[in-house]
């Protein structure tokens, strides 16, 4: 997965002379599938990057190759129109003097290999069939942002871009468009690189993150790797997390409890809250750094019922000099407690020392 | 004998027919004019903005002057319709055409400019990564989405040519069938004191006026309040 298929490198100065302006300078080697995330605080150029790689924004200094077709390269630039990309806004991505339907003919009409014969299964799969007579402005927002994902299956392009999409929307909105935006990544193989600044959606969706500060990438890598390094960044002390993936073995109905066991360590079971997950199904688990404490003994007394043994393998500094992040390993699978420097030192704890992780919260992302 | 002459007719026949083909015309050319102005970031844009809104301010006399002269057999304009074998344009049915469509000009190029500078960019955008090239952006984005502004452009451009005097008496003269339109009519109904004649013709194109002025708005209204309908 992490095989580089999309090469993106920009240069882009938007000082014009005035100091409060901006530079945008990176250079990424990306997977050529699944969802990459393009994470950061707003004004650290996600946008802009995601502008440069549609060609909707000019750089001086630029290259970039998808899947092997070069877009732009130093006496190249390939205009927007002749870029076989989907490209869904933060709001308003659809024309508004066309309905729905024409919307989406519209872009069939000039897509180079439009899934005509899926055009029936996409509508009913995004639930759009009884809006297609409706104009734009008739549609809630999170009604039109479907109408934009539906389109992006359905011309079949070789990226898709989205900035934002839910960032318009509000909790209710955003819980409704999630499902979807998981049947778009199953139902294609395209990549899609995706804009946010919700660490929570990056960790639900993304395979692959990509951190900008300051216009410039702050890291990139898998999403299991970046995760657990997200606390480096400023006002993310609280985030540091791990995401695994499990897969649910039995239900508990008198409790409404689901254990699951872990699908790097088939050894270690969770019990989780259920919320109607089937069984043999693989779920997204998303454990934050903050959720984890550490005990020397299996603590039955305890009302933390996740307790899994494990060995510390590395410590990592905090952004809070009074915190320190500790790196625990069972089989092959990481886990990430954040716990007091005080601690550490009275429990004497050290790199290879076994130890008990008390699970407080475990959050099922996916 | 109360009512409309035959001369009075053959004068509304005239205007109308004037006024048709000005605007059509106009609309033609104020469209990339328009667009133009737009979106270029040219140094021209505003010399071009300012000599287009001149016909707003300038007394009608003086643009009647300045294209007769151009016309006449010793202006450029002149020259080179008498070398392409048209001959000269003062005091024909063409030459009023060409003097109304300047006079008309910023009333048709203003509200198509202002409809397509309200469409923004982002319909653009949209576009182009749907594959719209630049030509195909702008007849199926940028004409739809101005639609108001050609439809009070039309209006104003047409019920403007209807409505001038100045320089009709300056280019055109009063040759009827030719160049006498309804204005130049009712200027002759009063010099030779036919004011029962005269309020005929002034009353049909005030009531005209009018009732295109109350279209005009009422359109917007009726457009701005399906905006608010929506919450835009």
């Amino acid at each position: 997965m992490t095989h580089a298929a999309i090469n993106a490198r920009f240069t882009v100065d938007f000082y014009n002379g005035n100091a409060q302006g901006f530079a945008l300078d990176v250079d990424m080697a990306l997977p050529g599938s699944g969802i990459i995330a393009l994470f950061g605080h707003s004004g650290s150029g996600k946008t802009t990057l995601l502008r440069c790689i549609a060609g909707l924004e000019y750089s001086q200094q630029g290259e970039l190759t998808v899947n092997g077709e070069v877009w732009q390269h130093a006496d190249a630039f390939i205009a927007t129109h002749q870029r076989q990309l989907a490209y869904v806004f933060q709001e308003a991505s659809l024309l508004p003097h066309l309905t729905v339907q024409a919307n989406l003919n519209y872009a069939v009409k000039r897509a180079s290999k439009p899934a005509t014969e899926n055009l029936t299964a996409i509508i009913s799969i995004m639930g759009l069939r009884p809006l297609l007579r409706q104009f734009p402005d008739q549609l809630s927002g999170g009604e039109k942002q479907r109408v934009a994902l539906a389109r992006s299956l359905i011309i079949q392009p070789k990226l898709i871009l989205m900035d934002e999409p839910l960032a318009s929307l509000d909790t209710a909105r955003k819980q409704e468009i999630l499902p979807y935006l998981e049947t778009l990544k199953t139902a294609t193989h395209v990549p899609i690189i995706y804009v946010s600044h919700d660490i929570n959606e990056v960790a639900r969706l993304a395979d692959y993150v990509v951190v900008l500060e300051h216009g410039k990438v702050a890291m990139q890598g898998p999403v299991g790797q970046v995760l657990p390094h997200i606390s480096q960044l400023q006002g993310l002390a609280e985030e540091a997390s791990v995401v695994l993936s499990a897969e649910v073995l039995a239900r508990d109905t008198q409790w409404h409890l689901l254990q699951v066991k872990l699908t790097n360590s088939p050894k270690s079971y969770l019990w989780l809250r259920d919320s109607g997950e089937e069984i043999g199904q693989t779920l997204r688990l998303r454990l934050l750094a903050k959720d984890l404490s550490i005990a020397l003994d299996d603590h039955r007394d305890s009302s933390i019922a996740n307790r899994i043994a494990c060995n510390i393998i590395a410590t990592q500094s905090d952004p809070d000099d009074a915190m320190i992040l500790v790196k625990l390993q069972i089989e092959n699978c990481s886990l990430l407690a954040r716990i007091t420097q005080r601690s550490f030192s009275q429990l004497k704890l050290c790199v290879g020392m076994q130890v008990w992780a008390q699970i407080k919260s475990v959050a099922i992302i996916n | 004998m109360i009512g409309l002459s035959n001369d009075d007719w053959q004068a509304i026949g005239l205007t109308l027919k004037l006024a048709t083909t000005v605007t059509i015309l106009l609309l033609l050319i104020s469209t990339p004019l328009a667009w133009w102005l737009a979106t270029s970031r040219s140094k021209f844009r505003g010399f071009v903005s300012a000599i287009v809104a001149l016909p707003l301010i300038l007394p009608p006399t003086v643009l009647g002057f300045y294209l007769l002269l151009s016309m006449g057999p010793n202006g450029w304009l002149g020259q080179l319709t008498q070398q392409l074998g048209i001959g000269l344009l003062p005091f024909t049915f063409w030459g009023l055409v060409i003097a109304s469509m300047c006079y008309s000009l910023p009333f048709v190029v203003q509200p198509i400019q202002n409809a397509m500078q309200a469409i923004g960019q982002r319909p653009l955008e949209v576009a182009a990564t749907l594959g719209a090239s630049p030509l195909d952006r702008f007849f199926t984005v940028v004409l739809p989405l101005s639609k108001p502004g050609f439809i009070s452009a039309s209006v104003l451009g047409f019920a403007h040519t209807i409505g001038e005097f100045g320089v009709i008496l300056m280019i055109g003269g009063n040759i009827p069938g030719q160049t006498r339109v309804v204005s130049i009519q009712i200027y002759d109904h009063v010099e030779a004191l036919q004011y029962q004649q005269a309020h005929w013709l002034a009353g049909s194109m005030l009531l005209f006026s009018f009732v295109v002025l109350l279209f005009l708005y009422y359109s917007q209204y009726k457009k701005a309040g399906a905006n608010m309908r929506f919450g835009l």
